[in-house]
């Protein structure tokens, strides 16, 4: 059994402090639309991924790439470049989710080793054989939507590698099949690479306490003075049936550091952490405490032992282990 | 000019055996549109209950001139539903697919692709033209200019545009009526039964916002598109679905079919829209390629 950690990079020094900190692999984007990343300040030019993919691979990582939101209609060159730059960088993998970035790929870089993207939400054996016959796909990020017991299932009856999230942003609806925030905003994961976008985001003070707002809705409120989060649409606070409660998911982030054993047994290849968009000082603690504990799982150390050891990350706030439980539906 | 066809898409919500019959034969016998897609996409859950219905549907539809089509399932999530889409994809109907999961069972066989499907540009849409994608009714976020340049790019796809109905937005691995109700998904006691056109869900300032039906969000207002048949025509759109609520349908569908003749104006559509007990406000962002919550022109 051997554990493939998966680790983010938002920025070229983000890269590096992953891969000093032990990740077998980083991923990482364009600075552009073609990654579901698309916010100021982060990402990587062609020119910097390749100089990236030269520190990874000196230290033994692999860099993945995510290309993986879905092209703009009657605008694909941004895609079709992508693909050509991460090939040219010498990038392990691309991480795709649109049929046609998935199909360009496919007929025109042929040794490029493509990955499902989370975002293209296959969650069958059936959409997963599809991507697999029909692309080559050699690995399929997991939709957040199945339980350990299900991933054990569905690993024992497909032939691709699987990948896991395991610690970081948690999103409760299904990947890429969401419109909330462009119905709030006009911007969404799928048209432009962001959710609940930070140009909407405003927080005003009233009698009530603090009010997070998205584009004019109010998505949460907090006593004044208390910290007010950022106001994610489906992490707010909301009122139904004359009920107020945080509806669709608690301000929580996933942390399923507790199910690494398990997600390991249930065939899993690769365990990712989200969060390109932290800074380094966060990813490297984050990576090197994962990379101990994989280490630890791997040499059969005991399972209480090794949750001791993630037990000190918090990634500030509560936390769930979220589909992975069947409670958590 | 090519008329534009009329679609009532599928039924989102958990209704009764007795309301689908009721509102099916009354689709049938008074209903001017031109295809029905009929079936569970929302919850497999719900299929042991509705599915005897389905062949007297079907059948009924049939008879009165209508193309049936069967829709399947957005998110398939356990073997059950899995068995239940292959079914479906084998059994010889005409398939709207709503999930990739359909694919290897679709085989050779012509398919519609439902709005759960992501096709934002014509290369996705081509893809599955050549694989056997007929009709299209593309996601609920893409603008109409991306619109246009799908359909212009795929002359031989009938492409059909999500004209009427609270908007699906999201769906999830959670039931939001259990959770709301303090229950589990696996034990539900289908309470989302309770709420016919969705839960309404507002902001702690008492704003309509969205609404929850089971592992689905929608929007609490209604989307509508009102195109002229121009409009339409020059978009290369050649269909509009209009989705099922509880209020007249038959009545929104009557509409509709003046708008698309050219007999009534967009404006006087939708005004007359508005005079139907609507479950929500009329919006069209999304189709300018705003915010989707953007309300709709008087």
């Amino acid at each position: 059994m051997s554990i493939e950690l998966v680790c983010p990079a938002g920025t070229p020094s983000a890269l590096r402090a992953a891969v000093d900190a032990g990740a077998h692999s980083v991923y990482c984007g364009f600075r552009d639309e073609t990654n579901a990343r698309n916010f100021p300040g982060l990402n990587f030019s062609p020119e910097e991924l390749t100089e990236g993919v030269r520190y990874a691979h000196a230290r033994g990582a692999k860099v993945l790439v995510a290309i993986n939101t879905f092209a703009k209609a009657g605008a694909f060159d941004p895609w079709k470049k992508a693909l050509e730059n991460a090939e040219k960088s010498g990038a392990d993998a691309v991480i795709l989710a649109d049929l046609a970035v998935l199909d360009h790929a496919a007929r025109n870089h042929p040794a490029l080793r493509l990955h499902l993207s989370v975002q293209a939400a296959a969650a069958t054996p059936e959409a997963i054989e599809f991507y697999q016959q029909t692309f080559g796909v050699k690995r399929i990020v997991l939709p957040r939507v199945l339980s350990v017991e299900e991933i054990a299932t569905l690993n024992a009856a497909v032939s691709v590698e699987t990948e896991a999230f395991v610690f970081g942003g948690l999103c409760p609806m299904t990947e890429g099949r969401c419109s909330l925030s462009s119905y709030v905003t006009g911007r969404s994961p799928n048209l432009s690479g962001v959710c609940s976008p930070p140009e909407h985001v405003a927080y005003e003070e009233g009698p009530g306490g603090t009010a997070t707002k998205l584009a004019g809705y109010t998505i949460d409120r907090v006593a004044k003075g208390a910290p007010a989060g950022y106001p994610t649409l489906c992490k707010g606070s909301f009122v139904a049936e004359g009920k107020t409660s945080h509806l669709f998911e608690d301000p929580v982030s996933l942390n399923a550091s507790t199910l690494i054993a398990a997600l390991a047994r249930a065939g899993v290849t690769a365990l990712k952490i989200e969060g390109r968009q932290r800074g380094k000082g966060y990813v490297a603690e984050v990576v090197r405490t994962f990379r101990a504990a994989v280490e630890a799982i791997e040499a059969g150390r005991d399972e209480v032992e090794v949750e001791r050891m993630l037990a000190g990350l918090v990634e500030g706030g509560r936390q769930t282990s979220g589909a992975y439980k069947k409670t958590w539906r | 000019m090519t008329d534009i066809a009329l679609s009532l898409g599928p039924v989102f919500f958990n209704w009764s055996p007795d309301r689908l019959r009721d509102f099916y034969a009354r689709i049938a016998d008074e209903a001017d549109v031109d295809r029905v897609f009929v079936g569970e996409v929302v919850c497999g859950k719900r299929m042991p209950f509705n599915d005897p219905v389905w062949p007297d549907v079907v059948e009924r539809l049939t008879q009165a001139g209508k193309t049936v089509i069967l829709s399947t399932l957005a998110l398939p999530s356990n073997i059950r539903d899995r068995k239940a889409v292959k079914a479906l994809c084998e059994g010889g109907a005409s398939i709207e697919i709503n999930d990739l999961t359909a694919m290897p069972a679709m085989g050779a066989a012509p398919f519609a692709v439902g709005p759960f499907v992501n096709v934002y540009n014509e290369g996705a849409a081509s893809f599955l033209a050549n694989r056997g994608a007929n009709l299209i009714c593309l996601p609920v976020e893409l603008p109409l200019s991306s619109v246009g340049t799908i359909a212009r790019a795929c002359p031989d796809v009938t492409f059909e545009v999500f004209a009427f109905g609270r908007l699906p937005l999201a769906v999830s691995g959670r039931c939001y009526h259990a959770r709301l109700h303090g229950l589990h998904k696996d034990s539900c006691q289908f309470i989302c039964d309770r709420d016919p056109d969705g839960l309404p869900v507002d902001t702690l300032d008492g704003q309509d916002f969205l609404a929850i039906n089971g592992i689905q969000t929608l929007s609490h207002s209604l989307q509508v598109w009102s195109p002229s048949p121009e409009e339409a025509a020059n978009l290369g759109v050649r269909s509009l679905r209009l989705s099922p609520h509880t209020l007249d349908m038959v009545a929104v569908s009557a509409l509709y079919r003046r708008l698309c003749r050219g007999e009534a104006s967009p404006q006087e559509t939708r005004a007359k829209l508005r005079e139907l007990p609507l479950p929500g406000a009329l919006v069209d962002g999304f189709t300018r390629g705003i915010a989707g919550a953007a309300k709709a022109a008087s």
